[in-house]
């Protein structure tokens, strides 16, 4: 029978006959499992959630209708959370149970399969970023980010105190740095953009001895491609102050590593690898300098090997971390996004670098070609910058909620900035609906 | 059981690297739609094909253990056999949108947020919850934050956090990230809250108390609402560890032990798979007058306004402690939903609104465990642990326990013994933690082992700690690696396998 207490209404995945827990009860010289629980009458609780117990095929029924209540729209929504197709080799070998259902490696001699595939994500992002050491995963961008800004606090705490990011910062990104760094003595302040990247000359004024740590994306929040991110660098090392890159490992692997243009630290969100649209989940990317290894929040792996000195792999410089340094650990963080780490590699290493780059390719051609599609529609403007694009780009229009709203009514979703700007983002799952948008788009203005 | 365990590879080492399969370089810039100076020189990976890549990843998973392959007793970790149906449900395609849809176009994610926040607030009796923080720890940072918020809009100024020396170390972590100062409190004789310590650890300046229950040897603090008392006298808040929840369901609940606030860890308790290491999901609970500073945005049916934290005095008044949480509202078909920002909001966590894979499967697993399934995994998780304590060769202080107990291998090295039960087809317990049990083994079996299997894990047990040193420092030998040299890669980190020498 399927879960032995099934039919008694206990929990079908306690495997017990009530033999056993009668004989088990027994050697302990209780008569009830209720005994065994030494907990005050005063605060005792009588079991009563007011939740029926159902079984799996009701759940499932249950749910495929409650997300059926989704409307199924095509979207060409970006902006921080991108998803591109996730080979079914990955989804089938990532849901093995050994992979999915493992813990933590603290015992790194039964759990050598994940700690080798973790080493190899932190090698693809050591890779990717051009710096030598890379974490196995923070939450996410946001999180990230906002680790970056305190690991500088940490080496730069003598001297600045400023953090910079660029006033188009996600709000998902800036709240969270916020709440980040209310406890250390950061404050977080803005260098404005020109054309939708950074406005050097603004920056340039904005960087002075208490800056601490310059934040600069690439592509940025809208897509466009950062020309000046050796300057930007150049201004944070002129002051002395971290330079993080945020990215992402598909723009990565066709933009220049953010390595050669001075970066510290890269962060960003690595799901765009591996994981598929997951209503904001994420994958924290966070790689550094040399520099700065014994102050990298979160889990390293490192090779190592055992008594046979054959080569292993083992969870290192745990002394940074919260269960042993406790209030003087480099982060609270103990949980991390392992398995999520694990599906990009697969994806990465799937693609190759000449899938990778040809999927970049195909994300700066894709934006270029529908924006050019847009901008020769009356009305619309595409793109809003003098930039290159990587995947998305800003669109103008009369009425933006009005325009994305009739957009809705033909089944896409798209941001909508402000009254005049839409924004529009293309990968290989929506490109070949493209020239649908684009028609959507010029039913909708006209 | 004796166990070998699957082992690649030749006399030098496992299971080939990806780098060691293949690795191409390639000039990206050649032929690309950017400029040169936009792009890199160079990018070198390797790149399989897809049966080398099945073959790669099915030897490593084979060398790795997992909850399904057998025990995982890891103390205040809860790892539990994983409902494969939970998998099922969260891979629904329909459930797979971007975070920046219109509300109004995803009312079913919205609906099962709703769903979620209100089971969680029954179970913990809180009057709200969030769902966003990613993880246990990102929980407690959340919970902090609140509490700190809460603290300023008052203007109680306090610099303090109060942690007993057993907690998690992720509750010191938290609480000097959010800038307090952390009061550690010993344990008592009894290795529960030494309430004159507690007495005399409490002041004006106590933000808050960060507490298990039961703590880290599975011991109820019966004292709580004494305990709750006394930080709430001195204008301080109770704040709940939710790492150990399992043991109280439907049998206890926060919020009538006086808890402020709460954070649950769904990827244990409502058992959703750890993935070797995460994504986990740490949603916030907290009483009514906390709930206006909880993270933005939160889900709320159309015409709630005004009762769930986005305004300051919330509707059933809130007092720090004795609110009565009703009945989950379980009927959730018809109605509409919506985002708001609760007023006083502390703002974001999370770029996004958190795990949702983890979340829909933690939704999943309570809808079909339900009342009576809930209270018997409490059960059956006290039941084993109590059990297994009882088999076992080595002394157990304290108890009798809740969902674990930490046995000590006295004069033996709790690790050693722990690499000797490596090689029974078991994985061993958390070790040489809490330090209030010296060469502790903290033990969690949770609710889905049965009387055998805890006679299987109990013989590891014995058998290991009756094993002489020789033995023990000479294992594990049936697992895909010996003993693992931890001092040399700390000594010498090798992260990536660019750092490897050509003779790898």
């Amino acid at each position: 029978m399927s879960g032995r207490s099934a039919g008694t209404g206990g929990s079908p995945f306690a495997p017990h006959t009530a033999d056993e827990t009668a004989a088990m009860l027994d050697a302990l010289g209780v008569d009830d499992e209720a005994e065994l629980f030494d907990i005050p009458e005063t605060v005792a609780f009588d079991g009563e959630f007011g939740i029926p117990q159902r079984d799996e095929r009701t759940v499932r029924a249950d749910l495929r209708e409650t997300f059926e209540r989704n409307d199924d729209l095509t979207e060409f929504l970006g902006r921080g959370h991108y998803s591109h197709y996730v080979p079914a080799v990955v989804d089938d070998l990532s849901s093995r149970s050994e992979f999915l259902t493992s813990y933590t490696q603290y015992q790194p001699e039964i759990t050598q399969g994940f700690l080798q595939a973790l080493f190899e994500y932190q090698s693809i992002l050591v890779e990717l970023t051009g710096l030598p050491v890379a974490n196995c995963s923070m939450y996410d961008a946001a999180a990230a980010l906002a680790e970056a800004a305190l690991l500088a606090d940490r080496v730069r705490s003598t001297t600045g105190s400023t953090v910079l990011v660029p006033e188009d910062l996600r709000d998902g990104k800036r709240g969270t740095l916020d709440n980040y760094v209310d406890g250390s003595d950061l404050t977080v302040e803005t260098y404005p953009y020109a054309d939708n990247t950074a406005d050097l000359d603004a920056l340039a004024s904005a960087v002075d001895e208490d800056t601490a740590f310059v934040y600069a994306e690439t592509p940025t929040v809208t897509g466009a491609i950062e020309p000046e991110l050796a300057a930007i660098g150049d201004l944070a090392d002129e002051h002395d102050a971290l330079f993080c890159v945020g990215s992402d490992p598909v723009a990565l692997s066709l933009l220049e590593e953010p390595a050669a243009v001075g970066a510290d630290v890269v962060v960003g969100e690595a799901g765009a690898l591996g994981l598929p649209a997951s209503y904001g989940m994420g994958l924290g990317l966070f790689a550094c300098s040399e520099e700065f290894l014994r102050q990298v929040p979160g889990r390293l792996v490192g090779k190592s090997e055992d008594a046979d000195d054959r080569r292993a792999f083992t969870l290192t410089l745990q002394t940074r971390e919260q269960h042993i340094r406790k209030e003087r650990a480099t982060s609270n963080i103990c949980t991390n996004q392992a398995w999520v780490a694990l599906r990009a590699a697969m994806h990465a290493a799937y693609l190759g670098p000449e899938g990778l780059v040809a999927l970049a390719e195909d994300c700066v051609r894709d934006a270029a070609s529908v924006a050019a599609s847009l901008d020769a529609l009356d009305g619309v403007e595409a793109p809003l910058d003098d930039r290159h694009h990587f995947r998305e780009f800003t669109v103008g229009v009369d009425d933006a909620p009005g325009v994305a709203a009739g957009l809705e009514e033909r089944g896409f979703a798209v941001h909508v900035l402000d009254d005049e700007t839409l924004q529009v983002c293309v990968t290989d799952l929506n490109a070949d609906a493209a020239d649908d948008l684009v028609a959507a788009v010029a039913e909708v203005v006209r | 059981m004796n166990y070998d365990q699957a082992r690649y590879g030749d006399e030098t080492r496992n299971e080939s690297l990806l780098s060691e399969k293949d690795s191409t370089e390639v000039d990206p810039g050649e032929g690309s739609a950017l400029p040169d100076d936009l792009t890199r020189d160079s990018l070198e990976l390797p790149g399989l094909s897809e049966p080398e890549l099945a073959r790669h990843y099915t030897r490593l998973s084979q060398m790795n253990w997992s909850v399904e392959a057998g025990p995982y007793p890891l103390g205040s970790c809860t790892m539990k056999y994983n409902p494969s149906f939970a998998d099922a449900v969260a891979a629904d395609p329909n459930a797979a949108v971007h975070p920046d849809r219109d509300p109004e176009t995803v009312q079913g994610n919205l609906e099962l947020l709703h769903g979620l926040q209100e089971y969680l607030a029954t179970i913990g009796g809180m009057d709200a919850v969030t769902l966003q923080p990613p993880a246990g720890a990102a929980g407690e940072f959340t919970g902090i934050a609140v509490a700190k918020a809460y603290h300023e809009h008052h203007g109680n100024d306090k610099s303090e956090v109060i942690i007993p020396a057993s907690a998690h170390g992720t509750n010191f972590a938290t609480a000097a990230m959010a800038g307090y100062d952390v009061v550690e409190l010993p344990s008592g004789e009894d290795g529960r809250v030494d309430v004159e310590a507690l007495e005399a650890a409490v002041s004006e300046d106590t933000a808050a108390l960060m507490l298990t229950n039961p703590n880290t040897v599975g011991l109820f603090e019966r004292d709580i609402t004494e305990i709750a008392e006394m930080v709430h006298d001195a204008g301080g808040l109770l704040y709940y560890d939710g790492a150990n929840l399992n043991a109280l369901l439907g049998r206890a609940r926060p919020g009538d032990m006086g808890f402020d606030i709460m954070h649950y860890n769904v990827h244990k308790t409502f058992a959703t798979p750890h993935g070797g290491g995460g994504p986990g999901a740490g949603p916030v609970g907290v009483v009514d007058e906390l709930a206006a500073f909880l993270p933005r945005p939160r889900v709320r049916t159309v015409g709630e306004a005004g009762s769930a934290g986005d305004t300051a005095a919330a509707a059933d008044g809130g007092a720090l402690a004795g609110h009565d949480h009703g009945h989950a509202n379980d009927a959730t078909a018809d109605d509409e939903y919506e985002l708001f920002d609760p007023e006083h909001s502390i703002g974001k966590v999370h770029g996004f609104s958190g795990n949702w894979l983890v979340l829909i499967r933690a939704y999943a697993y309570i809808r079909r465990l339900g009342d009576e399934g809930l209270l018997d995994a409490s059960a059956k998780a006290t039941l084993n642990a109590n059990y297994l304590a009882s088999l076992l060769d080595m002394e157990v202080p304290y108890g009798p326990f809740h969902h674990e107990f930490a046995a000590t291998a006295g004069d033996r090295d709790a690790a050693d013994v722990a690499k000797g039960m490596l090689d029974y087809g078991v994985h061993p317990p958390t070790t040489k933690w809490p330090e209030m049990v010296p060469e502790a083994m903290l033990t969690e079996p949770t609710e889905v082992e049965n009387r055998r299997s805890l006679e299987n894990l109990a013989n590891a047990f014995n058998e290991a700690f009756a094993d002489s040193d020789e033995e023990l420092h000479a294992a594990p030998t049936r697992t895909a690696s010996r003993r693992v040299d931890q001092t040399s890669a700390a000594r010498t980190p090798r992260l990536s396998w660019h750092a490897l020498g050509t003779d790898e």
